[in-house]
C-alpha cells in the first residue's frame, strides 16, 4: 500500500489537566519530505512528538500516522516508524553488530534480511573493523550515525528524529545530515526536531511551535521571504519572542 | 517470539559484560553462607577465664578440672588477690573471673553449703551469661557427681529433647534467612535498577516507541535473574548440605518451587519499585531501604516477630520473606509436606501476583 501522505494532523490537542501543551495543531507531511519540526523548549515540540508515535494518547483532535489512526492503531504506528533521540538510544555495553541485531530482532525481522542488511550498513558506515567493538569506544558522531542507521533498519514509512545532533561536532553533522538526504531520496518521511537552525535550512518544510501551536510553516525560502530575515535563525528569534510560556 | 529473543539475548549480555556485578550476584550467597556458617556463632569456644583459688582443695581442684575439660574454657591465668580480678578484666582477655572462697572443701562438707562466684565482663552481655550459663552447669554436674549416693528424696528431673535441630546449629535458622537474603536482593535490586538504567540513558524510550509490548520488555527483563536465582538456591542448597550438615528433611522439589515462587515475587517487587523511579540510585535506595532492611529484620531470622510491638508485628505480615522464611524452615527442617504450608503459598503467589498487576497499571499510566 502506497501512502500519499504519512503524516496527516487535524486540530490535534493535548491537554494535561489544565496546561494545553499542544493547541489544535494541524499539518500533513508528504512521502520521502525531510520536515523540520521547530520550537523553544516547552513549546510543545516533544508532547506533539509522543502522539505522533503512539506514545501518548491526544486529547482531542485526528491524526494519522502512516495511514492509521493515533488513538486506536498505535501497535500498526509502531510497527511502521523508526526513532531516534537526542538522547543516546544505543545500548553501550554491546558490540556494534549486537545493537544491529537487538534492534533488528524486536522489529521481528528474519535472519537472513538482518545479516545481508548488517554488512550493507557497517559498509555503508566503514565499521568493518569495529563491528565487534563495545559501543561504548565509538566517538560520539559514529555512534549517532549508526543509531540512525538502527532506527531505519527496519526500513519504516517514517522515521521521528528527536533532536538527533546535539552534542555533534558541525563536520560529523554535516555527514549525519547526508545520511537523511540518502534515507529521503528512498522514500523515508523524515520528521525532525532540532535546535540548531543552520539545520533547519536543510529540511524542505519547517514549522515552528510557540506556545503549543504552529505558528509559520512553510519551506525555509518562503519564511525567510515572509519574515524578510536573512536566516532560518533570525525568523525563529522573531517567532519565539512571542512566546509566553518558558520552560515546561 | 524471536522478539522476546532477542531481548533476552540482550539482558544476557548486560549482565555478561559486567563481570564484576556478575560475580558479586553469584557469590555473594557462598560468602555468606560461608561467614554466617564459620564466623557468627552464638556459641563460646576457648574463653579466657582466670581463676582465684582461695581454697586450693580437693573440690576446687576438681571443678578446674572439669571446666578445662569441657573445652568452653581456657584458663588463661591464675590470680591471687581480689585486687588483681579487675587489673585481669581491665587487660580485655579475660572474660570471666571464678572465685573460690576459703575453706571452700570444707564448707560444701560440714555446712552442706558452699559458694563459687562467677564474675563476668558484660560488655558484651551475650558472652557473659552464655559463659556463666556454661560455668553453672559444669558445677552443677559435680555437685550431682558426689551427690550420687544421697539421693535426695524428691526430685523432678527435666528431660529435653530439642526437636528438628537436636545439636541447636545455628545453620539450621540462618540458611532459610539467607537464602531470603540473596533471593530479594538479587531479584528485587537488580530488576528495579536494570530498568531504571533504561529510563536513564534514554533507550526505554526507544523501545517504548518499538512495537514491543511492555509486558514483554518487563518479563525479558526478568528472565536472566530468575536464572541467576536458581544458581544460587542451587548452591546455598549445596553448601548448607555439603559443607554445613544441614539436612533437607522435606521434598527438595517443594522446596525449590516455593523459592522459584519467592524469585517471581521479589522479581514482581522489584518491576514495582523501577515503574516509579526514573533512576538507578533511587530505585537502589528503595530496594535496599524499603525492602532489604524489613526482610533482614522482620522476616523472624534474625529476630523472633513474636517479641515485636504490635504494629511491627502487623507490618511483618506484608514483608514477603517472612513467609517464605517459615515456608523453608517448615520444609527444610521439619520435612513436612505441602499440606502444612499451602496457606504460605498462597499469600506469596497472591502477593506476586498483587505487585505484578500494580506495576503493569503504573507502567501503563506513565505512558499516557
Amino acid at each position: 500500500m502506497e501512502i500519499e501522505k504519512p503524516i496527516v494532523v487535524e486540530g490535534l490537542t493535548k491537554k494535561f489537566g489544565d496546561f494545553i501543551a499542544v493547541n489544535s495543531i494541524s499539518f500533513e507531511v508528504k512521502k520521502g519530505e525531510i520536515f523540520g519540526f521547530l520550537g523553544a523548549n516547552g513549546a510543545g515540540k516533544t508532547t506533539a512528538m509522543r502522539m505522533l508515535c503512539g506514545l501518548s494518547r491526544p486529547t482531542s483532535g485526528k491524526a494519522t500516522v502512516a495511514g492509521f489512526d493515533v488513538y486506536h492503531q498505535t501497535e500498526n504506528i509502531k510497527k511502521n516508524i523508526g526513532y531516534m533521540s537526542q538522547r543516546f538510544s544505543l545500548y553501550e555495553d554491546l558490540t556494534v553488530k549486537e545493537n544491529i541485531r537487538f534492534y533488528a530482532g524486536i522489529y521481528g525481522k528474519s535472519n537472513s534480511f538482518i545479516r545481508e542488511k548488517t554488512s550493507v550498513i557497517l559498509k555503508d558506515l566503514q565499521l568493518e573493523n569495529t563491528a565487534d567493538k563495545l559501543v561504548k569506544s565509538l566517538p560520539l558522531g559514529w555512534k549517532q550515525k549508526l543509531a540512525f542507521s538502527v532506527a531505519i533498519f527496519h526500513n519504516p514509512e517514517i522515521v521521528f528524529l528527536d533532536e538527533p545532533t546535539g552534542g555533534v561536532d558541525p563536520v560529523a553533522r554535516r555527514e549525519f545530515w547526508a545520511m537523511i538526504y540518502k534515507a529521503a531520496a528512498l522514500g523515508i518521511t523524515v520528521f525532525v526536531t532540532t535546535h540548531y537552525m543552520d539545520e533547519a535550512e536543510y529540511c524542505n518544510r519547517v514549522s515552528i511551535m510557540v506556545d503549543g501551536h504552529i505558528e509559520a510553516m512553510d519551506s525555509p525560502q518562503n519564511l525567510k521571504k515572509e519574515y524578510s530575515s536573512a536566516s532560518m535563525e533570525e525568523v525563529f528569534l522573531t517567532l519565539a519572542r512571542k512566546a509566553v510560556r518558558s520552560d515546561e | 517470539m524471536k522478539q522476546f529473543f532477542s531481548f533476552v539475548k540482550k539482558e544476557f549480555y548486560h549482565i555478561l559484560r559486567d563481570k564484576r556485578t556478575m560475580l558479586i550476584l553469584l557469590g555473594m550467597p557462598i560468602v555468606q553462607i560461608i561467614i554466617f556458617g564459620f564466623a557468627l556463632t552464638n556459641e563460646v569456644k576457648n574463653a579466657k577465664i582466670a581463676v582465684l583459688d582461695n581454697s586450693k582443695d580437693l573440690a576446687t581442684v576438681a571443678i578446674i578440672q572439669q571446666i578445662k575439660a569441657s573445652g568452653y574454657f581456657d584458663i588463661e591465668k591464675n590470680i591471687s588477690g581480689g585486687d588483681d580480678i579487675n587489673t585481669a578484666f581491665k587487660e580485655g582477655k579475660i572474660k570471666m573471673v571464678m572465685v573460690f572462697p576459703q575453706d571452700f572443701n570444707k564448707d560444701l562438707h560440714h555446712f552442706n553449703k558452699a559458694t563459687v562466684q562467677l564474675i563476668a565482663d558484660a560488655s558484651d552481655p551475650n558472652v557473659a551469661n552464655t559463659l556463666t550459663n556454661y560455668a553453672t552447669a559444669i558445677i552443677m554436674n559435680y555437685q550431682k557427681r558426689i551427690t550420687n549416693d544421697l539421693a535426695l528424696p524428691y526430685t523432678i528431673n527435666t528431660e529435653i529433647r530439642m526437636l528438628y535441630n537436636p545439636q541447636l546449629e545455628g545453620a539450621y535458622s540462618f540458611v532459610p534467612g539467607v537464602m531470603a537474603m540473596v533471593l530479594m536482593l538479587v531479584c528485587t535490586m537488580m530488576t528495579a535498577i536494570t530498568i531504571a538504567r533504561e529510563k536513564e540513558t534514554g533507550t526505554m524510550e526507544v523501545l517504548l516507541v518499538s512495537p514491543v509490548m511492555p509486558l514483554k520488555i518487563v518479563i525479558a527483563k526478568a528472565v536472566p535473574y530468575l536464572l541467576i536465582s536458581i544458581i544460587n538456591i542451587g548452591s546455598i542448597l549445596l553448601l548448607s548440605v555439603y559443607v554445613l550438615n544441614v539436612p533437607i528433611n522435606g521434598s527438595l522439589l517443594l522446596l525449590i518451587g516455593a523459592s522459584i515462587l519467592f524469585t517471581l515475587t521479589s522479581l514482581a517487587l522489584g518491576l514495582l519499585i523501577s515503574s516509579v523511579t526514573d533512576s538507578q540510585r533511587t530505585a537502589m535506595f528503595i530496594a535496599l531501604i524499603g525492602l532489604f532492611l524489613p526482610t533482614v529484620m522482620l522476616s523472624g531470622f534474625m529476630f523472633p516477630i513474636e517479641n515485636m510491638p504490635w504494629p511491627l508485628r502487623l507490618f511483618s505480615n506484608i514483608v514477603p520473606a517472612k513467609w517464605f522464611y517459615t515456608i523453608v524452615k517448615t520444609v527444610m527442617i521439619k520435612g513436612v509436606g505441602f499440606s502444612m504450608i499451602w496457606k504460605e503459598v498462597l499469600l506469596l503467589a497472591g502477593m506476586m501476583t498483587f505487585f505484578l498487576a500494580l506495576s503493569i497499571k503504573t507502567f501503563k499510566i506513565r505512558l499516557a
